[in-house]
Order: C-alpha cells, then sequence, then structure tokens
C-alpha cells in the first residue's frame, strides 16, 4: 500500500513548515514535497500606507533579517524619490548589509547547522542542538556565537539598535557614523577574520564524512541567480543581475534589475503558501534556479577581497563548472562571511566614511520603484508603486527563500528517495531530509511574508492519504 | 475693578491643598506634585474634558469628575487613585486602542507617543475587548505634512491649536460616534486647504502619530509641545 510521511514541524530553520513524502505500494518514495504553513499577506496591508513608511514596515517582516528588507526597501524609495544618494550613504549601508550577512551566515552555520556536522545526523536529537554543540566542542559554539554578535554589534554600533532599527530612509541613513564606533568595529574584526578562517580549516577537514550527503542534498543542475558587480565580482548591494547554468556557463548577464520582470516568473500551487519563481525565458517547472550564497559563487568571476578570493578559488574545485550540491551552501556561507568581515573592513577604512552628509532629500518623483539586493539567503526584491501623494498604490515582494522553492522542493525529493525505505520514520532520515531544508537557511516567515506557528512534522501517508506513520517535534 | 480672587482650600488624596477659584482640579493638583493622567489636555489650549483620563472622585458626588474642567471647591475631598479610578483609566485606553489601527511597531512615533507612554504608565497590559481595524485613509496631499486617521484618538488638540493659537481653524470635527473624524477646512484633501498657514502647530501637539511631517526618519519624530503655553502666554501679552 502506498504510504505519505509527513515532517511537521521542520526544526532548526527560520519559520514554519512541514514535509509529505509519500510512498507507492512498494514502499518506495514517489513524491515529497515542502509545504510552506504560514501566510501573512504584507504585500496588501502596506497599500494606502505612505511610502517612507515601508522600510520599517517590511523590516517587520522578519526579526532575522530585518536589515535586508531596510536595504532592498529603502533602495525602492530612493528609485520613488528619483536620487542618487550620497556616496558615504551608500557605504554605511554596504557596511550595515554585510553585518547582517555575517552575523545571519553564522547563525545559519554554528547554531542551526553545526549540531549535524559535529554530532553527526544520526545522532540523538536531544544533543543534536547548540548545547550540544557546547559540550562536545566549546571553542566552536563560543566561535560562532561570538562571530554572530560581532555582526549584530555592528548593526547597533551603525543604527542604534539590533532588531527593527530604522537608520536606513529612503534617500540614505539617518546618521553619520562616528569615528569612535569606527575604531570599535575595526577593532574587532581580526578576531572574527580568524574565527571564519578556524571554522573554515575545520569545516574542510569533516566535509569528506558526508559525501553521501554532498551526493543527496539538493545536488542537481540548475540555474543560479543574483547580483554581481559590473566587472563580475562579488555584490551585495548593488550591481547588475547575472544568470549561470549548471555547467557555469553565463546566460544572461548584466541585466539590469529594474528588468526583473522579464526574466522571474511566479507561479503558485494549491499546497502551500508560498510562491515558485522561475527563470521566464525557460518556464515553469523547468526553469528551476537558486539564488543565495551558493548561487552567488557559482556566478563570479572573484570575490574582490584576497582571503575570500583565496578561499573562493578552492571552493570551486570543488566540482567541474557550477558547484552543484546545495549542501555546499553551508561551505559558501563561511567563504562569504570572510568576504564580509574584509570588505567591512575596506569600506571602513575608505577616506569619506565618517563624512556627515548622509541623506538626500526629496519628495517622490516617480511612480514607481525597484530595489534589488543581495539578502544572506539570495536575491531580495521590492517593487512598489505610488499615487500622486506616494501613498502605496501596489507592492511585489520577491524574497530569497521564494526562488529556492523549486529547488528546495526538488532537494526534498532527492534526499527522500535515497534515505527514506519502508514505511516507518528513522530518526537519520527524518533529519536528512530536513538537513537538505536547513542547507538552503530558509527564512519562511520572510518568504510568505506570512503568519504561522513554529517547527516541524514529517508525515508518511498512503496512495489513499491516510497518515501511516507522523513525527512531530 | 478686579474682583479680589478667592483661594479654596480642599483636599486631594487626604493631602491639604488650596487652589485659586478659578483653577481646576487638575491644575491644583499639578502645582502640588500629584499626578493625573490626561491625553486631550495641553497646558495652552482650552480644556474640553474629551478624553475622559482624568476622572477623579470627589466625595459627595456620586458620578466621577473629569479633573481638567472641575473646578475647585470649598471643602472638597478628591480622590485621584483609587482602584476603581485605575481600573476605569486602563478601560478608557482599551477601548481607544481597539477603535482605530494602533499598531506601535510600525507607528512613525514609537517611542515618542503619549498614547502608548500613558498605557505603559498606567499598566495597560492587553486590550480585552476586539479591535475593530477600521479601514481608515491617509492623507498626504499636504506638502509638508500627513494626516493618518488609523492613529488618531479624536483628542482635538489640532482643532483646538489652530483655532486658539494660530488662528486659522482649519481643522475641526466631522461626524458623529465612533464616525467622527478630524477634517480640514470642508473635509477636503489637506493639501488643497485654503486656511492652513503650514505653520505646523497641529503636528507639534498631536500625542499619537495622527499627524506627522514629512521626509523625517521613522520613530525619531519628535514633538515640540512645550513651545505652546509660551506661545499662548505671548498672545495673552499682546492684547
Amino acid at each position: 500500500m502506498a504510504q505519505q510521511i509527513t515532517i511537521d514541524p521542520i526544526t532548526r530553520i527560520e519559520g514554519h513548515a512541514k514535509i509529505t513524502i509519500h510512498l507507492d505500494e512498494q514502499g518506495i518514495v514517489r513524491d515529497a514535497r515542502l509545504h510552506i504553513t504560514q501566510f501573512r499577506g504584507f504585500e496588501k496591508l502596506c497599500e494606502g500606507r505612505r511610502f517612507s513608511e515601508m522600510p520599517a514596515l517590511t523590516a517587520r517582516i522578519c526579526g532575522i533579517c530585518p536589515v535586508s528588507h531596510l536595504i532592498a526597501s529603502a533602495k525602492a524609495c530612493d528609485a520613488l524619490l528619483a536620487v542618487r544618494i550620497p556616496e558615504t550613504a551608500e557605504k554605511l549601508r554596504r557596511i550595515f548589509n554585510l553585518a547582517q550577512m555575517v552575523q545571519s551566515h553564522a547563525l545559519s552555520f554554528f547554531h542551526l547547522s553545526s549540531p549535524d556536522f559535529l554530532l553527526g545526523m544520526d545522532a540523538d536529537p536531544a544533543i543534536r542542538n547548540i548545547v550540544g554543540v557546547i559540550q562536545a566542542n566549546p571553542q566552536l559554539a563560543r566561535d560562532g556565537i561570538r562571530l554572530r554578535q560581532f555582526g549584530q554589534q555592528i548593526i547597533e554600533w551603525l543604527a542604534g539598535k539590533r532588531i527593527h532599527p530604522s537608520w536606513v530612509v529612503p534617500g540614505g541613513v539617518a546618521q553619520p557614523l562616528t569615528a569612535e564606533k569606527r575604531e570599535q568595529m575595526l577593532a574587532g574584526i581580526p578576531e572574527a577574520i580568524d574565527i571564519t578562517q578556524r571554522a573554515l580549516k575545520w569545516f574542510k577537514g569533516i566535509l569528506r564524512q558526508f559525501s553521501e550527503e554532498i551526493q543527496t542534498f539538493a545536488n542537481f543542475p540548475s540555474l543560479f541567480l543574483g547580483l554581481v558587480t559590473e566587472t563580475g565580482a562579488l555584490e551585495h548591494y548593488d550591481g547588475v543581475l547575472r544568470v549561470v547554468d549548471s555547467a557555469g556557463n553565463v546566460i544572461a548577464d548584466k541585466i539590469d534589475p529594474n528588468d526583473y520582470e522579464q526574466y522571474i516568473g511566479e507561479a503558485v500551487e494549491p499546497w502551500t503558501y508560498l510562491k515558485f519563481p522561475y527563470y521566464k525565458p525557460i518556464g515553469y517547472p523547468e526553469g528551476i534556479y537558486r539564488v543565495g550564497p551558493l548561487a552567488r559563487l557559482n556566478l563570479i568571476d572573484r570575490c574582490g577581497t584576497p582571503l575570500a578570493d583565496e578561499a573562493w578559488a578552492e571552493f570551486r574545485t570543488l566540482e567541474r563548472g557550477a558547484v552543484l550540491s546545495s549542501f555546499h551552501y553551508h561551505y559558501a556561507r563561511l567563504v562569504e562571511i570572510l568576504y564580509g568581515l574584509e570588505r567591512i573592513q575596506q569600506l571602513l577604512n575608505e577616506p569619506d566614511i565618517l563624512d556627515t552628509r548622509v541623506q538626500a532629500v526629496a519628495g517622490p518623483n516617480r511612480t514607481e520603484g525597484i530595489g534589488v539586493a543581495e539578502a544572506p539567503r539570495g536575491t531580495l526584491i521590492h517593487h512598489y508603486r505610488i499615487d500622486r501623494d506616494g501613498l502605496i498604490t501596489w507592492a511585489n515582494l520577491i524574497i530569497a527563500t521564494g526562488h529556492n522553492n523549486l529547488a528546495m522542493n526538488r532537494g526534498i525529493l532527492q534526499a527522500a528517495k535515497h534515505f527514506v525505505k519502508g514505511d516507518r520514520i528513522e530518526e537519520g532520515m527524518l533529519n536528512r531530509v530536513e538537513a537538505v531544508v536547513r542547507c538552503f537557511d530558509p527564512c519562511l516567515s520572510c518568504s510568505t511574508h506570512a503568519v504561522g506557528q513554529m517547527p516541524l512534522q514529517i508525515q508518511l501517508l498512503s496512495p489513499t492519504g491516510e497518515v501511516l506513520d507522523e513525527v512531530r517535534r | 475693578m478686579n474682583q479680589p480672587v478667592r483661594v479654596k482650600t480642599l483636599k486631594i488624596d487626604d493631602r491639604d491643598v488650596s487652589g485659586r477659584e478659578d483653577e481646576t482640579i487638575l491644575e491644583v493638583a499639578r502645582q502640588n506634585g500629584i499626578f493625573i493622567p490626561t491625553l486631550c489636555h495641553l497646558e495652552g489650549l482650552t480644556s474640553i474634558g474629551a478624553c475622559r483620563l482624568c476622572l477623579v472622585e470627589v466625595k459627595g458626588v456620586s458620578r466621577l469628575l473629569p479633573a481638567c474642567v472641575t473646578r475647585v471647591e470649598e471643602g472638597m475631598e478628591v480622590y485621584t487613585q483609587s482602584e476603581r479610578l485605575q481600573k476605569y483609566r486602563r478601560m478608557v485606553l482599551e477601548l481607544i486602542f481597539s477603535e482605530r489601527n494602533h499598531i506601535c511597531s510600525v507607528c512613525v512615533v514609537n517611542g515618542n507617543c503619549e498614547l502608548q507612554s500613558m498605557a505603559q504608565t498606567l499598566g495597560m497590559t492587553h486590550v480585552s475587548v476586539p479591535y475593530r481595524f477600521p479601514r481608515l485613509p491617509v492623507d498626504a496631499s499636504h506638502e509638508r505634512f500627513v494626516v493618518d486617521h488609523n492613529r488618531c484618538i479624536l483628542c482635538t488638540r489640532c482643532v483646538r491649536v489652530c483655532d486658539e493659537i494660530e488662528g486659522a481653524h482649519t481643522w475641526d470635527v466631522m461626524g458623529r460616534g465612533i464616525d467622527s473624524r478630524v477634517i480640514t477646512d470642508l473635509n477636503q484633501p489637506w493639501g488643497e486647504s485654503e486656511t492652513c498657514t503650514s505653520c505646523g502647530k497641529c503636528v507639534s501637539v498631536c500625542p499619537t502619530g495622527a499627524l506627522f511631517e514629512k521626509g523625517k526618519p521613522v520613530t525619531e519624530r519628535l514633538k515640540r509641545r512645550q513651545s505652546l503655553s509660551y506661545l499662548a502666554m505671548m498672545r495673552e501679552g499682546r492684547r
């Protein structure tokens, strides 16, 4: 008899989701789906509000990456004002965005995923968590906490608070950087770089133990999409969109982010609240692409900072062409942390970084504005239309995790086919299917801009839809 | 010839206090450092007793009296902090919060709001009546200012300051009960108002985020309300 396994809720991710695994009569995996079970409707509730409130409003989508929304939203508002923001403001926003990436990647790698790496995919779930990591490898746990703290600290130094700061405003930033804060930031960078290199070395050392996971965790050909600089270096704040295929060939380059609608379509499925963005020139569902750290490192010609460039060159030798295994999102995250720290250091040493002219003042001069930036999880798009008085009439948000929806679903199916056998749920198998999702570090509260309740559940369902086995966390 | 000013002696919260006969319970309480919460009251403007937060108990009077518009009387015994009053004040706040869309986290005056800080001061922990979630417009037609009816508590400070201090009387109130709304001129868009002088006093006195200035970062819109009594004093002096 055919069956279905449901994993609900999924643990150690940001947001609420469940996985269903459908088995056929022989107990062989036929299909697997990631259901995002929350709905929030931010695009709708923003209507009628003034555009200048949008950064603060959309930042409330997420408590982990409010900074990413602030940045993308403020950029869309800059477009509505039709101003070029002061250069210092742009640099400060870049530091802000990179600090956010450092803290978010540190959270994903150390707090959420390192228990799997350190204690093993089959370890007892009671110890397979950050507390277990503290017991087994206190240095690793301390490093992770320290690194995340440093990223958050930079955000606080710049914006006054860590979560939901209101420092990024249409036209620039609210306050300039002080010399004292700059010194504090610079003083912390060497230690943070040491931590990252230590983690990178450790992670490379344990990669061999995970060859089965590397082969089966969303490891398939797909496109990759993200921002790069005009010259093809790593970019998180501005730049142009690039798409590469699984062989690493650039198939679309120098796309003006304002033209995103020509390249990205959004499909809807009845069983999840998360939409399925796809690459329009290829169509749905074949136009599957991935975004985020792995995609960014596959897109670029170089990072643009010395240590990160070295680490990136080594990373790209993992596979010929693009690195296809989503397990390597973790690796890519460490490389990006290294880049972020080096880049923050460079920016802080710019001569005009303490300049006090940090905001361009204007009223709404255009009725439509698009802001695109790279969030830790991938390309984030905010698109607004306003009326004559600057009130929002329409908003569209495409969130990083959304782009990866097709890939996450296919990745779950791949891992389920490999690891799930028979009609009983075993802990290690369940954790591996979850771990596929965790590779993408999805932020589901963001991607659905939706409300809901936490964690993960796996259900094993028969062809008639009967629940045969169920694990709930 | 001016009548001599008479002084009344009374008790507030069992303390012997005195005040001029033309003073209110609120004024005398504040002179003596006794806290009575208010929202619609603002020094420099006429008091109207609209918000009902300043209700006090007076011995021998069965109903509660608003301290901001009740004059002191000889031998009065006023109580400002009874359990009943505190319960009623919290209820008043809960009703205000439920009436419109007061979403502090994304409000332009989050952290600088009198309604928000009053709720904290009076220990309002939740709203026990259902929210109404009305659909109310935002008028951003004025060059410098915005009125967001979602955050308005109908204290009418804007109406009074515009009339009494600026002398323009751009603001007024239309509708009744739950449908009441502050309007500019004859319910025209603010940007089309012919009487508005764009002085910004209404924005300064607004206790919430209902009136705010464009172009300032969210949550950094500090209001300057203390200048008002000075303006009123200077105006009186010229007469």
